[in-house]
């Protein structure tokens, strides 16, 4: 947490942007993810790197509550994830309050999961329209700025088919960025591309960091996580081995596991 | 004989560095002599069969020529039109809820689901329909109110429901379970990373069904659906059992009762079932062409998209929607440079 004293001198507390504590996951008696506890500032860029199968993926998931927690305490702005909490005891959220919390958090998946029947104008228009009932000439203009943003002003009347992975990866973009999120979590962005593709869609995302939004970035890209990222941490078989600074982690790495996966992928 | 060795005219004026002219292929091509056989062979079965048919005094051409646009005939046409129109409108519609019903979390609904398919599709329709015709043995009246007190309203039921309106509730509940199968086959087809990029956005179940994965499923839906269109149009033959005599084919079997000439009122109302289902399988062309937007047609221009063969996809597609970049237009000369300049 941080304190700030504000001119009055009163101590306010600001929350982190997500906050986990001891957050836990479990497929039937497969555990996923063993009592992780992170915290993000505002603005802050956090990569998740590890072996596959390390519960980085899931971890994500559960921040926008697509996959529920077992155990422990998820946050995003101070506020509960997918629960409510009245006089101490937890409640379960209705779908449309956790529909609520999702909307301030963007997600872009490793297979973009674009929406193929819609033009890339389409998908980015779609949620501001249908979830937040903006006027549709407002939305356009915003979406056609959001396009330009990522570089594709010029494909905005293409269907996800005709884009190349690279294209349709910086449509997702725009597309999450349409609903104004305060947090962007990104799912191995860049798994899916062909080497050659994979450049534009970071570029997009260096930019975004630069503009200031808190991002969660899973991904096996080691030089963006020097480059771009506050923050980094490893993980394996489900716990956080290592976290800290990226340029320290990377370069001289002190846990074993974390030196035998930077030894395979750097 | 040396293969690599490049014509000699092309080489004195090629610029370097540039490879040699490929060869034509001149060969002898394979000959298919027994393809000519059977076609000459199939076209003359063919042929007899035809002639042989236009001479043969029992088939009695002028009859069918008479009896084709007789004023019973074509209104029982409509008829048919009427009963194959109305109960694909309800049975498609039920078919939809039923569907969401069975993948519906709640055990109860989805268990109720599953059993009105079994009742459904576990028992001929012609029974069906012959246990519909008998409904006011069954339920004499029909009461709205609250169960074990006066009712507010009670109808006769054979005041109520004409042998028409019996025929297509007969025909409609029996379709809805073919369409439950086939819609909630089409939902499943949607790559489930649709409904996760929907809730994602922060989009309600209804919406994500309705704008996300409903419109997709169409193209997995439609072609089935136009089979089973097609189908119901035959199937209205079978409302005789109800019974209900005014469609096609029972009209058509009452007339030649009159005329003792069965064989020629058979063709006539052949003529006109295969008449509506070439019309449907026209129709049937254009909706899964519309369905097919986004998917398949590799041009963008939509003017190049005709004839790249997506409205003839009639096969049923897996996964739909998975985001692979498995299709991708080539790069064409007027492109503007992958990434001009990013985020900025």
């Amino acid at each position: 947490m941080t304190d700030v004293n504000t001119q009055a001198g009163a101590s306010v507390t600001i929350p982190p942007m997500v906050l986990a504590e001891q957050v836990s996951k479990s497929f039937g008696s497969n555990e996923v993810l063993k009592s992780i506890s992170l915290e993000v500032k505002r603005g802050e860029v956090m990569c998740l790197v590890g072996p596959s199968g390390s519960g980085k993926s899931t971890f994500l998931r559960c921040i926008n509550h697509l996959e529920v927690l077992s155990a422990g305490r998820l946050s995003v702005d101070g506020e509960l994830i997918g629960y409510r909490e009245t006089n101490g005891k937890l409640y379960e959220m209705a779908p449309k309050e956790a529909s609520r919390q999702r909307r301030d958090i963007g997600m872009v998946f490793q297979r973009f999961n674009l929406f193929p029947h819609m033009t890339a104008l389409e998908n980015v228009m779609e949620a501001p329209i249908r979830v937040k009932g903006l006027p549709k000439a407002q939305v356009e203009r915003s979406a056609l700025d959001l396009l330009a943003r990522v570089g594709l002003a010029e494909r905005a009347d293409y269907y996800p088919a005709h884009l190349s992975g690279g294209q349709q990866q910086r449509v997702a973009i725009a597309r999450a960025l349409a609903m104004e999120p305060k947090l962007m979590l990104f799912d191995e962005p860049t798994s899916a591309l062909d080497p050659e593709l994979v450049g534009e869609v970071l570029d997009v995302m260096k930019g975004l960091a630069k503009s200031g939004m808190t991002m969660i970035v899973v991904t096996h890209e080691m030089g963006f996580a020097k480059e771009v990222a506050d923050s980094l941490v490893f993980m394996d078989g489900g716990v956080v081995v290592e976290a800290g600074d990226p340029d320290e982690i990377l370069t001289n790495p002190q846990h074993r596991r974390t030196q035998a996966f930077l030894s395979k992928v750097l | 004989m040396s293969i690599t060795t490049p014509p000699k005219a092309g080489g004195a004026t090629r610029p370097p560095g540039e490879p040699a002219p490929s060869v034509p292929i001149k060969a002898i091509k394979l000959r298919h002599p027994w393809r000519m056989v059977f076609a000459i062979l199939l076209v003359v079965v063919f042929v007899s069969i035809v002639v042989d048919a236009a001479l043969r005094p029992a088939y009695d051409w002028p009859a069918v020529g008479k009896y084709l646009f007789d004023r019973r005939i074509s209104q029982a046409a409509v008829v048919t039109l009427q009963l194959t129109v109305y109960s694909m409108v309800i049975a498609i519609v039920l078919g939809v809820i039923l569907a969401v019903m069975r993948l519906s979390p709640n055990p109860v609904v989805k268990s109720l689901a599953w059993f009105y398919l079994w009742i459904f599709r576990g028992t001929p329709v012609y029974v069906q329909l012959t246990i519909w015709g008998l409904i006011s043995l069954i339920y004499s009246s029909i009461d709205i109110g609250i169960p074990f007190m006066d009712p507010w309203v009670s109808f006769s039921t054979n005041a109520a429901l004409s042998t028409f309106t019996i025929a297509i509730i007969g025909l409609a509940l029996n379709e809805a379970a073919y369409m439950a199968e086939i819609v909630r086959a089409g939902l499943l087809a949607v790559d489930s990373g649709q409904e996760e990029a929907a809730t994602a956005l922060g989009m309600s179940w209804s919406q994500t069904m309705t704008r996300v994965i409903l419109p997709q499923s169409m193209r997995v839906i439609i072609p089935p659906t136009g089979n089973e269109v097609i189908s119901m149009l035959k199937t209205t033959s079978l409302v005789t059992a109800v019974p209900f005599s005014f469609e096609l084919f029972t009209r058509s079997r009452d007339i030649s009762a009159e005329t003792f000439n069965p064989i020629p009122l058979l063709i006539v109302a052949s003529i006109w079932y295969l008449f509506f289902t070439s019309i449907l399988m026209v129709g049937q062309y254009f909706l899964e062409k519309r369905f097919a937007r986004g998917v398949g047609d590799r041009q963008p221009d939509r003017k190049d998209a005709v004839g790249t063969g997506t409205g003839t996809l009639t096969g049923v597609v897996p996964v739909i929607g998975s985001g692979q970049p498995s299709v991708i237009a080539p790069p064409r000369e007027n492109d503007p440079p992958a990434n001009p300049g990013g985020v900025k």
